[in-house]
């Protein structure tokens, strides 16, 4: 059977694909949006109790990885193969960085019994407890979506070091760079209504 | 037609692939296998549900304990829903005969992603197995319904969450699924085959590819929510802790409306490929035929709170919604009258997946016409949750999309199988399930109308006449049913031969390739220049 390849295909696929994610997280935007809408106090008291720093720098690290990813694509269509794999490597690494990162949050709010179900919070009133339980689900949700990247990054580490994805096909690392961007836009969103909105 | 019976390559049925024997069905990557994967899943797990259905109306044939208690019938019918929407009428026809037609009839080899493609069959499997551990690990089986509803599904102490989460998997095959088809629909079309000429089944495939992946996604997210709210008690739809369990049945209809979509529109691709190739006519209104199903696939996205009339919304939220729900009935009643057009004046050949599709004209206006009933606000509120609904939406997704899954099976059999069947059992099965369908269901309408409520597994005594009628009428249905697949089932082992490329004198290019295809369909793609339903030589030889 000849191989059927199309790369403008896949591309449309993918962007199908991401359609789906939007959806996905809009719903819970207007689940976020219903209950901030009830409660504006409670959200309000919320977000000052977390971290802005922590997350405006996992903002600028998934920002720079977004740029790392879109790098190594130029970097694997103008055939050098050495900087792609650099570029994807440090796109890999800043992505790590962002869940440990995300790991000693949430690790301060577990300390603090700011969790789903916790008695801390069944005293703090329903607003709270929506608050937290939106910030825990979203931003896990969002996690989730970082460790398929990771998944997804090492892969395709490992197909530019096969030599399956070269100069004159890079579909991989283009598809790869679109679900990454997208990770990344969710964030944008996530950030400023959890963390800026006072 | 002296090209018949010369077939240069084996059939996808014979072609031995990279692996043998079973392994060669479920690691293939051809569209036309794992088509039938589907198929034979879907019969499987018909059968089941069937069964369970079965069961529920012969409890329901006196009142009080006849054969089970309540905890058995609620059980019961949570699962015969979950099955029957999530395992079959979702992935339904596009999965088994968008699967297998949809690249033939476009005229490409496969789809746009085939390894995708056998990914997704897996994924639906492995979806199956985890809603199937519900019923025998934890607390008992889950008893919420099909719907989830929001208390209470994360109130009962029952086994939800394998179904919740099996459910959630099984998304991601129809997303899967969505996607595959959007893509092989733009990008993959033989040359010359412009978008309005491509045959009606890819059209509606078309639009339910995109309902899929547009509104699957909202589901996937609602399910994760209900497993949350279990697991971990994050509260969004749990009073005590501030949540609106209203936002549940919101969120869970915003995917659960369009979905009924997911399943008739495919069926209404089937009906207008089955009724031109049986009035040897061409299809009446091709355009508006098109037109309509994208306009059903497009306001079907904003009629969800029609679900909710009584659940608690705003007067201006409810006369919208149900004024968009009028909307809706435009362009299915548009289908109707070309399919009714069609037929007009053309030269009708009375064979079984003709029967088919006329009885489901017939089924399908009275579900759209009850509809209309559950649509308008003041009535609503006498039937919501009734009997009347559950006879409506057994109309639409069992007469509707059932009745066009079966004119599919007859129509495409030969080609899939490269086999006859017997055309007289096949009738007499289709008469004795017809009969038995109108005197189950109708019975509920008289019921609803006259208060019984659905989900009950016991009733009050002066509804027990209908009942009877009813639950006889499941008996028949089943034995209409049997007839239907032990036919089959033989004719696809035992029936006579066939390689006649044109069963039925249909004019679409699933009619132009082998009995049964090769693996590649096509020797040579072909090149399109007429339109699909093109008669006109039919109608010229009449005329001499």
């Amino acid at each position: 059977m000849t191989i059927h390849r199309d790369d403008l295909g896949d591309k449309f696929g993918m962007w199908l694909f991401i359609f789906t994610e939007l959806l996905l997280f809009g719903m819970l935007f207007v689940v976020y949006a219903v209950y901030r809408s009830m409660h504006p106090e409670a959200f309000r008291i919320g977000g000052q109790e977390l971290d802005v720093a922590m997350g405006a720098i996992n903002t600028v690290i998934l920002l720079v990885s977004s740029m790392t990813v879109a790098m190594s694509l130029t970097a694997m269509q103008k055939g050098d193969k050495t900087k792609c794999l650099q570029l994807l490597g440090a796109t890999l690494l800043l992505a790590v960085i962002f869940l440990v990162n995300k790991y000693f949050e949430w690790g301060t709010k577990f300390e603090y019994g700011l969790v789903p179900g916790s008695e801390t919070l069944q005293e703090l009133g329903h607003g709270t407890i929506l608050f937290f339980g939106l910030y825990f689900f979203m931003t896990g949700v969002h996690a989730l979506h970082i460790l398929i990247g990771i998944g997804l990054f090492i892969f395709v580490i490992v197909k530019v070091k096969k030599g399956d994805v070269h100069k004159t096909d890079y579909i991989w690392i283009e598809n790869t760079g679109l679900y990454w961007h997208l990770v990344d836009l969710i964030w944008i969103f996530l950030f400023p209504l959890f963390y800026l909105i006072h | 037609m002296s090209e018949e019976n010369t077939q240069k390559h084996k059939s996808f049925l014979e072609y031995q692939g990279k692996y043998k024997g079973i392994l060669g069905w479920i690691l293939s990557t051809d569209h036309k296998r794992i088509g039938l994967l589907y198929l034979y899943t879907m019969l499987f797990f018909f059968s089941l549900a069937a069964i369970i259905g079965l069961l529920m109306k012969t409890q329901l044939i006196a009142p009080g304990h006849t054969i089970m208690g309540p905890q058995t019938y609620n059980s019961l019918f949570t699962l015969h829903g979950i099955i029957m929407i999530f395992i079959i009428v979702i992935p339904g026809l596009p999965a088994v005969f968008g699967n297998f037609f949809l690249p033939i009839m476009i005229g490409a080899k496969d789809v746009a992603f085939p390894r995708i493609n056998l990914l997704s069959w897996w994924v639906y499997i492995i979806g199956i197995m985890i809603v199937l551990t519900s019923q025998f690990l934890g607390d008992g089986p889950p008893d919420t319904g099909w719907t989830f509803y929001a208390p209470y599904s994360f109130r009962t102490p029952t086994n939800v969450l394998p179904a919740v989460f099996g459910a959630f998997v099984m998304g991601f095959s129809s997303i899967l699924t969505g996607i595959n088809f959007v893509v092989t629909i733009h990008r993959m079309r033989a040359p010359g085959m412009s978008w309005l000429k491509m045959p009606l089944f890819p059209w509606t495939l078309y639009g339910t590819a995109w309902i899929q992946i547009l509104a699957t996604p909202v589901i996937g997210i609602t399910l994760l929510l209900i497993i949350a709210e279990r697991t971990l008690g994050i509260g969004f739809f749990d009073p005590a802790l501030g949540g609106d369990p209203i936002l549940y049945q919101h969120l869970f209809w915003i995917y659960s409306h369009p979905a009924v979509y997911i399943m008739i529109l495919p069926a209404m691709g089937v009906i207008s490929e089955v009724i031109p190739v049986f009035s040897r006519k061409g299809i009446y209104g091709y355009k508006a035929i098109v037109l309509s199903t994208m306009a059903i696939a497009f306001v079907g996205y904003f009629v969800w709170g029609h679900h909710m009339f009584t659940s608690g919304m705003s007067g201006r939220a409810l006369y919208t919604f149900s004024f968009l729900t009028f909307l809706v009935a435009i362009p299915s009643a548009i289908k109707v009258f070309n399919w009714v057009a069609t037929m007009h004046k053309g030269s009708i050949h009375m064979h079984t997946p003709f029967y088919w599709a006329v009885s489901f004209l017939f089924v399908f206006m009275i579900g759209g016409l009850s509809g209309l009933v559950l649509g308008s606000l003041a009535t609503n509120v006498h039937l919501h949750d009734t009997h009347f609904v559950v006879a409506h939406f057994h109309f639409i997704v069992f007469g509707g999309t059932g009745f066009a899954f079966m004119s599919a099976l007859h129509y495409w059999f030969p080609k899939m199988f490269g086999r006859k069947y017997d055309e007289v059992w096949a009738n007499l099965g289709w008469g004795v399930f017809f009969m038995g369908f109108l005197s189950l269901y109708l019975p509920m309408f008289l019921l609803g109308m006259r208060g019984m409520p659905r989900r009950y597994y016991d009733y009050l005594p002066e509804f027990h006449g209908a009942n009877i009628a009813s639950s006889l009428g499941a008996w028949v249905m089943v034995a209409g049913i049997l007839i239907i697949f032990a036919n089959l089932i033989w004719s696809a082992r035992h029936g006579k031969k066939t390689s006649e490329k044109n069963t039925w004198g249909g004019k679409t290019l699933e009619w132009q390739v082998d009995t049964p295809p090769s693996l590649e369909n096509f020797d040579e793609i072909p090149t399109i220049t007429k339109q699909p339903y093109d008669y006109s030589d039919h109608s010229e030889k009449l005329n001499q």
